[in-house]
């Protein structure tokens, strides 16, 4: 257990021999081979004599324990030995970018982590730990407007966001209990956590130093003041709070350093040597599209009823330029009420609504994500409560000549050439 | 009553269902059995009585004996206060003041007066004990302070240095584990109903096993997001794939991922493989009959022809003007222009001689340097065995231009007398008629090919000694033509179905190629070197790369008749062969000094222009030297020129 704990977080996999009847002594017996290579690097890391002494603390607290010696095991409990995985992250990913290119499993694994109950499987500091990545995670994707694809499946919500260049996927269970399976380990998840965890918090905070915010996040002074619960009503203790306002995804964060106009100067472009003038018009059109696909939800003012998954909307929402609310009663950090007049969208999933506001569309939830994965505010006729959907797509299909395309996705792309709709 | 039941039970305060088997609870002072009460009441006789008894309610059964007990008056009383949760004794008041023991007030005197303790003000000496103890720990180290507690992990710029240096070996030798693989319209929550499985598929899908299975959900469409489930098998799926990352083997595998279209080389479009021939430039007639041959001189100045009506014609090539008409009394079969630029001289094929001609155009100067060459010769002392017959132009010859006679014939016609010892000892030479003749590169050496069926069939000759050799002891089949490479020493002869390549320096045979053709009848080599084309009376055109294989590289079948000629260009990649059809066929031939790219050859043109005689078309193709134009030669008595 000790090297399955030390493969996983040294990131050592086995490998196939050539001669597979050779290596294992003329048997075909299907075992896993290590390179014994891997098996003296591992010997040599400083971590395993970490691990050594928490075995035998381990071993002192169970006798203490069995003789009823309390003060012992006050004693030993503050003097638990405790271990750091950094020079691990290090060593397996020496550049940034490493990092962020493995970063899918660690981003899952963190999510999935983070909605565990706080009861029993792992340890509560661990679920803690990774809800407060999680969120800082999405904050930050808020911050540099880099999501690009979300995809309502039917396992989840996978996302994906373009950050510093690398397409990083990730999938968010739906928000329901889980009913824990027994034919899993969760002492294998644990450790992998217990590597992600690790990672994602440094690349957190290159990322967060990356735009200038401060890490820990700190929530802009102005949102803090809207966010503070009236006089009299305690919403939560205080370090419980921060992380719920945070997790409410509705105030923008505390820059270390203003932003200033300079921030914003356009870049030059200077062509590529070989670059014929039509890749520099197409690259320059491309980047323009991506542009205003930032800032596709600007302008836009959103309302989530209370049926709907608050925190995937409002992160997407919010990642586009759009502002959102909820009803206060729903969670911390509702900014306006369902009566102002000003909201253009309300996101509803129930068979009709009542009460119609005059001035605003009332739209299924589905709605944003096909827009987001368009690029453009699709038509909203399709999205009215009650209406039948049209099929939500894949947004990581990219069809081959030659393969099947589904006609709706047809239409789109002829929705997207700038054709009119019902063509 | 209580009593009396206290004696009944004899068993004392224990569990009862000890006795739930046995038709008794215990025994009575004598020892018998004390029964229970016999209970044989069935649902009916329950009924009965529940409906009948009216004191039913409040009758239950004392576990202790067994027996039916009807609670009294004050027991269901007491049973209903304990319901509402009040105190069993009725008298017992919950609300009664409160009294206090002692008087909230400070009093002047204490409650008891007893003096304090000694050891209430002296220090303690067990404490006392016990610090110095923890002093003596703490001074021997044995016990450490505590150390602050770190709830939260602390977070900082790990890649502030990225040093490249500290990246370790093995990390290059790292595969990282693929990502998880995207999902695909059907994952959807509302896919397209297309995408969702039928009935059989479904049942097929459960009958499969969890490894076979192509897709690891059933496709569902939900009408809306608020019907989409939990999907059960998250947690497994997440932990499959932390088992993936480090239980599985992972490799680099070199996967051909390649569209089967890129397998198909792009073939060039042949108007992108310009230059070369496209029209007729111009016609040189004056051949009464068949013009078999052609030959050009190395400046591309001149052009030879030598044809079927006995005379060879010397041409200028950009006015078409025939310059000199040569009689030579015989069919010309081949004809051969010295490549040698320094020098001005002609090989011409007449029956059973080779004429050597200088044919007295261009450079006045070349020409008359040529001859001195030819007559600096001095004849050895001593007369060589020689299997031809070198004679000097008499001077109405001379006059002709004729300078050297190689008599391939046999010794006697007007053979030297010292030859005549040596003539028995030649093997009997046939009075088949040369067919062809070929110069070396550096212009000294010529090769002679005789159709006969002997060993004497090729020979080499060597004009500045004028001497001739037999390079073969024995015959290898029907010789069709020979070729001198243009670089090394290698002299290549096609025989009918064979290509042999020998090596003059070692005197060996290196390579025998084969041409997958029925009769071999020309052959052409890339200036190169390492590529020969071979073309074939069943017209097919044979490309051999001599570094690849024995066998053709590719076979061309463009022409639909016999193939008579074929040539390369000098310079151009370009080669042409000219056929029986009357066609001449250029192709684009590129060959790469990459070992690895194969030859790229392309047919970029038809030529026609040649009329039909005899069932004959084209007899002989040849290129310019140094333009991309290209002369044929034809039946019809013409020599046509493509450019």
């Amino acid at each position: 257990s000790l090297t399955r704990r030390l493969c996983i977080l040294k990131g050592i996999y086995p490998h196939e021999p050539k001669h597979k009847k050779k290596v294992n002594k003329g048997s075909t017996a299907a075992r896993t081979f290590y390179l014994l290579k891997d098996i003296k690097f591992l010997l040599h890391e400083p971590i395993v004599n970490k691990f050594r002494e928490y075995k035998i603390f381990v071993r002192k607290l169970r006798k203490a324990y069995g003789k009823s010696e309390w003060g012992t095991v006050e004693r030993l409990k503050d003097n638990k030995p405790s271990y750091k995985l950094d020079h691990i992250v290090k060593e397996r990913y020496p550049t940034f970018v490493d990092a962020l290119r493995d970063l899918d499993d660690a981003l899952s694994m963190c999510f999935l982590f983070s909605t565990f109950p706080r009861t029993g499987k792992c340890h509560v500091q661990t679920i803690q730990l990774c809800r407060r990545l999680a969120v800082e995670f999405l904050n930050y994707i808020i911050a540099s407007r880099s999501l690009r694809k979300v995809f309502l499946s039917i396992k989840g919500i996978y996302y994906q966001a373009e950050v510093l260049g690398q397409p990083v996927t990730w999938i968010t269970p739906y928000a329901f209990a889980h009913d824990h399976p027994t034919d899993v380990d969760y002492r294998v998840m644990a450790t992998f956590t217990e590597f992600y965890t690790t990672l994602l918090g440094f690349v957190n905070f290159r990322l967060y130093h990356s735009l200038n915010l401060h890490y820990p996040p700190k929530i802009d002074g102005q949102a803090e003041a809207e966010l503070k619960p009236a006089e009299g009503k305690e919403y939560a203790m205080d370090s419980e709070s921060y992380l719920e306002k945070l997790s409410a995804l509705s105030a923008s964060l505390v820059r270390v350093v203003a932003p200033t106009q300079e921030d914003d100067v356009e870049m030059d472009v200077f062509p590529v040597e070989g670059e014929t003038a039509e890749q520099v018009d197409a690259r320059k059109k491309e980047q323009e599209a991506l542009e205003k696909h930032k800032k596709l939800f600007e302008g836009l003012r959103f309302f989530l009823n209370r049926e709907v998954p608050r925190e995937p909307l409002a992160f997407i929402i919010r990642c586009f330029g759009g502002q959102v609310s909820w009803d206060k009663s729903l969670c911390i950090g509702a900014t306006y009420d369902v009566s102002d007049p000003s909201i253009t969208h309300q996101i509803v999933d129930r068979p009709r609504v009542e009460q119609q506001v005059i001035g605003r569309y009332y739209l299924q939830p589905q709605w944003v994500f096909d827009s987001v994965n368009a690029k453009l505010c699709l038509p909203v006729a399709d999205y009215f409560p009650g209406v039948l959907l049209p099929p939500h797509l894949s947004p990581f299909v990219t069809e081959q000549e030659g393969d099947y395309i589904p006609p709706e996705k047809l239409k789109l792309l002829a929705m997207q050439q700038g054709e009119e709709p019902g063509d | 009553s209580s009593l009396l039941q206290d004696i009944r039970n004899t068993v004392g305060n224990i569990p009862m269902e000890w006795y739930q088997d046995f038709p008794h609870i215990g025994y009575n002072l004598e020892g018998k059995r004390i029964y229970k009460p016999i209970r044989n009441k069935d649902e009916l006789d329950k009924f009965l009585e529940k409906m009948e008894n009216p004191d039913y309610w409040r009758t239950v059964q004392d576990k202790m004996t067994g027996a039916d007990i009807k609670l009294t008056d004050e027991q269901v009383d007491l049973v209903h206060r304990l319901q509402k949760g009040q105190f069993g004794d009725v008298r017992f008041d919950p609300y009664e003041p409160a009294v206090d023991f002692f008087t909230h007030e400070v009093m002047i005197h204490p409650v008891t007066n007893r003096p304090a303790d000694k050891r209430s003000f002296i220090p303690s000496l067990i404490e006392k004990e016990k610090v110095s103890k923890l002093v003596h720990a703490i001074k021997m180290g044995w016990i450490k302070p505590r150390k602050p507690k770190e709830d939260t992990p602390t977070y900082y710029d790990l890649w502030a240095h990225e040093d490249p240096n500290s990246i370790l070996g093995r990390h290059k030798m790292h595969v990282p584990a693929p990502k998880m693989k995207l999902p695909g319209h059907e994952e959807s929550y509302n896919p397209p109903p297309e995408y969702l499985l039928s009935e059989e598929e479904k049942l097929a899908w459960e009958q499969q096993e969890p490894a076979e299975r192509k897709l690891n959900f059933v496709p569902q469409q939900y009408r809306c997001l608020r019907a989409v489930p939990a999907y059960s098998r998250f947690i497994q799926e997440r932990f499959e794939r932390c088992l993936d990352l480090y239980l599985c083997p992972r490799q680099r595998k070199m996967r051909v991922n390649v569209d089967p279209e890129d397998l198909i080389p792009k073939l060039p479009k042949p108007r992108d493989l310009q230059p070369f021939p496209t029209t007729q430039a111009l016609v040189y007639r004056g051949h009464t009959s068949l013009v078999r041959c052609l030959s050009i001189s190395p400046s591309g100045q001149w052009l030879a022809s030598g044809s079927d009506d006995c005379t060879v014609r010397f041409w200028e090539v950009c006015t078409a003007r025939c310059m000199k008409t040569l009689p030579v009394g015989g069919v010309v079969k081949s004809i051969a222009w010295n490549p040698n630029p320094t020098v001005c001289l002609v090989a011409i094929c007449v029956e059973q001689s080779v004429l050597l001609v200088n044919p007295c155009l261009g450079d006045k100067l070349l020409y008359g340097a040529t001859d001195q060459l030819l007559e600096s010769y001095v004849p050895p002392e001593e007369e060589r065995v020689q299997p031809v017959q070198w004679v000097a132009a008499t001077i109405e010859e001379h006059s002709k231009g004729i300078r050297l006679t190689v008599q391939h014939s046999k010794p006697g016609r007007g053979a030297a007398p010292l030859m005549g010892l040596a003539c028995d000892r030649l093997p009997p030479c046939s009075l088949q008629a040369l067919k062809q003749v070929t110069w070396h590169g550096k212009g000294d050496y010529f090769a002679s090919v005789v159709s006969d069926n002997s060993n004497m069939q090729v020979l080499i000759h060597q004009t500045s000694k004028r001497w001739s050799q037999n390079p073969f002891r024995k015959s290898k089949g029907l010789v069709q033509c020979v070729l001198f490479h243009p670089i090394r020493p290698y002299f290549f002869v096609a025989t009918q179905r064979y290509v042999r390549v020998y090596n003059l320096l070692k005197q060996e045979l290196t390579k025998k190629l084969m041409a997958n053709c029925k009769w071999v009848s020309s052959m052409a080599i890339h200036p190169g070197g390492d590529n020969v084309i071979c073309g074939s009376y069943d017209s097919k055109l044979a490309w051999f790369d001599l570094d690849l294989s024995t066998r053709p590289y590719q076979l061309l079948r463009h022409h639909k008749k016999a193939l008579r000629s074929v040539a390369f260009h000098k310079h151009y990649p370009l080669f042409a062969s000219g056929s029986d059809d009357g066609t001449v066929i250029v192709c684009h031939g590129m060959v790469y000094n990459d070992l690895l790219q194969n030859p790229l050859l392309v047919p970029v043109k038809v030529l026609k222009g040649h009329a039909l005689t005899l069932d004959l078309g084209v007899l002989d193709v040849l290129f310019h030297p140094t333009q991309p134009w290209v002369f044929s030669s034809g039946a019809d008595g013409t020599v046509r020129l493509f450019t």
